[in-house]
């Protein structure tokens, strides 16, 4: 069978479970101490790979990440959950990475490993944002399936179901071709111990992000500021309809 | 109504000082424990100013909808609200707050997510209920030793997500996403227990408030040892104590690595001793199974048109195999054999995360289907466990008894472990029924205590189960209950009317 590799870009993100605090300044939020996991819609992506691998479909799956030393964590999950061999385009501590800065590390990963598959989660948790996988595209002049819910390869292209506003899209896009993975496009599995085990062992190359032309100082996006929402005042009860009416009004509701 | 709610016992139950802090006659105290607790003074607002003292105006209510939210659970017993509810943010203020109690001669109720089926957090002689749900820390999570500690504010499910990557998980599994401290408390149990086992063996270390504000771990502070030979058992005297002995503000939890492959299929019999045989040839065959679960054709069938399953009316098991891929593949051949010399339908595997969780959560929702079988009824849960050598009579006999009773009954249960549930549907508006209803489940109970069995496998004692544990334990196992009780509460403000 032709060799079909395929990149899958993941983030590691404070976890879905952590009540997240802003940090005093406004101009980030509390990350010290903080649980940090694997994006939810990363590991659907790396499910849907590690899935094409097992059915034949693929031949290898290459997880990669742009961030600091801490992401060779995520990585090591990654690989615990199925992929062959990991990637960290290295940030300095401190640094911070967008969309775009994801994409230019992706793309230039892309051009050296030649994969026919790039499967990205639609969006991390963190920053909502829903781009690098639109931007990744873009930089390499690939086609893009943005949203997945359904994916099937065939010879030399890649048939996607799309979730959009007005229902499902289902398009074929020739390869090599970019995805980006809804929620209702597996449920991934959960790493056991003798996978945990065997991905101490599996390669995690380093590369400084540098070399894979991520431009250094601020990202393009810039985060202004930070606020938490106003904390939630208590209900009152009133004892008539032209009592409601009245508060509704002095509170400009009506 | 079934109304278990039954008058304080006269005579050696009311040995030790009882006398609360508002001082009833005995009518009022009779009235009081049928839940009648509006008859009752408040609590004095120099006492709610103490408890406000304590952890902060904000967590503390007395707002009647605050107050019976808190007094019931997912049981049918009618609702008993406390008097107060406090929020206690760290175990310091739990042992202020208890010692105020104490000194008050003031009721305490544990509370976690109100999920139990007993009417465990009924208040049903008043006082203050302490939800315990603000203090959620998962702390001391060990890969190596396999083991965790939780507070009352974690539920099961909340661990499990936790544990995603550590290739660890805490298997015990009640329906509900409960609390795990919670879960300590009634000495719950899941479809997993076959093989993993219940709370009891699960718990390591439990740190209890006792009703006086003392703070006890029961395995000595920060131990987790696996096995340990080191006095009285107390970590598992207070699992399943039902906050009747204390408050169980932590919970240090033996983890388990998750399976590399698990497998799960149905299969159907020509009839319930049918499925119930092959329950017990599993067992003794040694096979390893994961979980092991039953269905009348009555409940296989609500199941079934409830999550749109389409599988045949018959009695139905529900298994679960969890192993390496080669030894998978070995029980999946012997369980195919067992099952077709029981009569049972031929097997299709499911391996597939999503089809697996597809046939277990029909499975998990076979309360609502029950109900669903009469719209605008209500449920009750019974919950006895017998020998699994005893398992095939008592399930037919209760079937029987069921059919005779014209009652809706449908059955479900971890025959794994010799426990099965009846979910009785009826319409509590009508006293005839109610009275069947009663007279079954009593009859139920001394069937399982004639087998040799219990009277709650699993849901606890609570309110309505304290006449089947006399009969259950005997007159010298309740008076040394009530010794244990009466040393560590002494004046019994720790959730009073419950299990004694």
């Amino acid at each position: 069978m032709a060799a079909l590799r395929v990149l899958v870009g993941v983030k590691r993100v404070i976890d879905f479970a952590v009540k997240v605090r802003v940090a005093p300044g406004g101009a980030a939020v509390q990350t010290q101490g903080v649980k940090h996991s694997l994006n939810p819609f990363c590991e659907i992506a790396l499910e849907e790979a590690v899935r094409l691998r097992e059915a034949g479909a693929a031949t290898e799956v290459v997880v990669a990440t742009l961030g600091t030393k801490a992401s060779q964590e995520t990585l090591r999950t990654a690989l615990a959950m199925g992929a062959d061999r990991a990637v960290l385009a290295e940030l300095a501590e401190g640094a911070a990475a967008g969309p775009r800065e994801v994409a230019v590390a992706l793309a230039a990963l892309a051009r050296r490993l030649q994969p026919q598959l790039v499967l990205l989660g639609k969006q991390a948790i963190d920053d909502d944002c829903n781009q690098t996988g639109q931007i990744l595209a873009a930089i390499l002049d690939w086609p893009q399936g943005t949203f997945a819910s359904r994916v099937s390869l065939e010879p030399g292209a890649v048939q996607v179901q799309r979730e959009v506003d007005g229902g499902l899209e289902t398009l074929r896009l020739r390869l090599p071709a970019v995805l980006t993975a809804d929620l209702r496009l597996n449920e991934p599995r959960y790493a056991t111990l003798p996978n945990i085990m065997k991905a101490k062992k599996k390669p995690l190359e380093v590369v400084p992000a540098a070399d894979l032309g991520v431009p250094a100082g601020p990202p393009r996006l810039r985060l202004l500021q930070l606020q938490e929402p106003p904390p939630r005042a208590g209900g009152e009860k009133v004892e008539s309809v032209e009592s409601l009416l009245g508060k509704l009004r002095h509170a400009g509701r009506i | 109504m079934v109304n278990a709610v039954t008058a304080p016992r006269q005579g050696t139950a009311r040995e030790h000082d009882q006398r609360h802090w508002w001082e009833p006659g005995p009518s009022a105290r009779a009235a009081v424990a049928c839940g009648w607790s509006h008859l009752k003074p408040p609590l004095p607002p120099d006492f709610v100013q103490a408890l406000r003292a304590v952890v902060g105006a904000p967590n503390v209510s007395t707002a009647t909808a605050v107050r019976e939210q808190h007094g019931h659970d997912e049981s049918m017993h009618p609702c008993a609200p406390p008097d107060a509810v406090v929020w206690p943010q760290a175990v310091g203020q739990v042992q202020e707050l208890a010692a105020l109690c104490h000194r008050r001669r003031v009721p305490m109720v544990p509370f976690g997510t109100g999920t139990g089926l007993e009417g465990g957090v009924n208040a049903v002689q008043g006082g203050v209920c302490f939800d315990l749900s603000r203090m959620d820390a998962i702390a001391e999570l060990s890969l190596e030793d396999f083991s965790v500690t939780v507070e009352p504010g974690v539920t099961r499910k909340a661990l499990n997500k936790h544990l995603r990557g550590t290739g660890l998980w805490f298997p015990v599994d009640p329906g509900a996403d409960a609390s795990l401290c919670g879960m300590a408390a009634t000495g719950a149990s899941g479809t997993n227990a076959v093989r993993y086992g219940t709370m009891r063996p699960n718990v390591l270390n439990l740190r209890v408030v006792l009703p006086d504000g003392r703070l006890l771990h029961t395995a000595g502070p920060g131990r987790q040892p696996r096995k340990r030979a080191a006095g009285y058992d107390l970590t598992s005297l207070f699992v399943g104590s039902e906050g009747t002995l204390g408050f169980l503000t932590q919970a240090t939890l033996r983890l388990h690595p998750l399976p590399e492959a698990t497998a799960v299929t149905i299969a159907s019999f020509p009839g319930v001793g049918a499925a119930v045989a092959c329950t017990v040839q599993v067992l003794q065959a040694a096979v390893p199974v994961a979980r092991i679960e039953f269905l009348d054709e009555v409940m296989a069938d609500a199941c079934s048109r409830f999550s749109g399953m389409g599988l045949p009316v018959a009695a139905t098991l529900l298994l679960e195999l969890h192993g390496s891929r080669r030894s998978l593949a070995e029980q999946q051949q012997q369980m195919e054999e067992i099952v077709q010399q029981n009569g049972g339908s031929s097997l299709a595997w499911a391996e597939g995360l999503e089809e697996r969780e597809k046939l277990w959560s029909m499975r998990h929702n076979a309360w609502y289907a029950a109900l669903a079988l009469r719209p605008g009824c209500q449920g009750y849960s019974t919950d006895v466990c017998v020998p699994i050598s005893r398992l095939p009579d008592v399930v037919v006999e209760t079937k029987q008894d069921l059919q005779a009773s014209s009652l809706t009954g449908p059955m479900v249960g971890h025959v794994g472990d010799g426990n099965f549930h009846c979910i009785l549907v009826f319409n509590s508006q009508d006293p005839e029924e109610a009275q069947r209803i009663h007279a079954f489940t009593q009859r139920l109970g001394r069937r399982a205590l004639a087998a040799g069995g219990t009277c709650t496998g699993e849901h606890g004692v609570g309110l309505g189960k304290r006449a089947l544990l006399q009969e259950e334990l005997g007159q010298e196992g309740l008076d040394t209950l009530r010794s244990i009780k009466a040393a560590l509460d002494p004046h019994n403000l720790m959730n009073p009317g419950k299990v004694l």
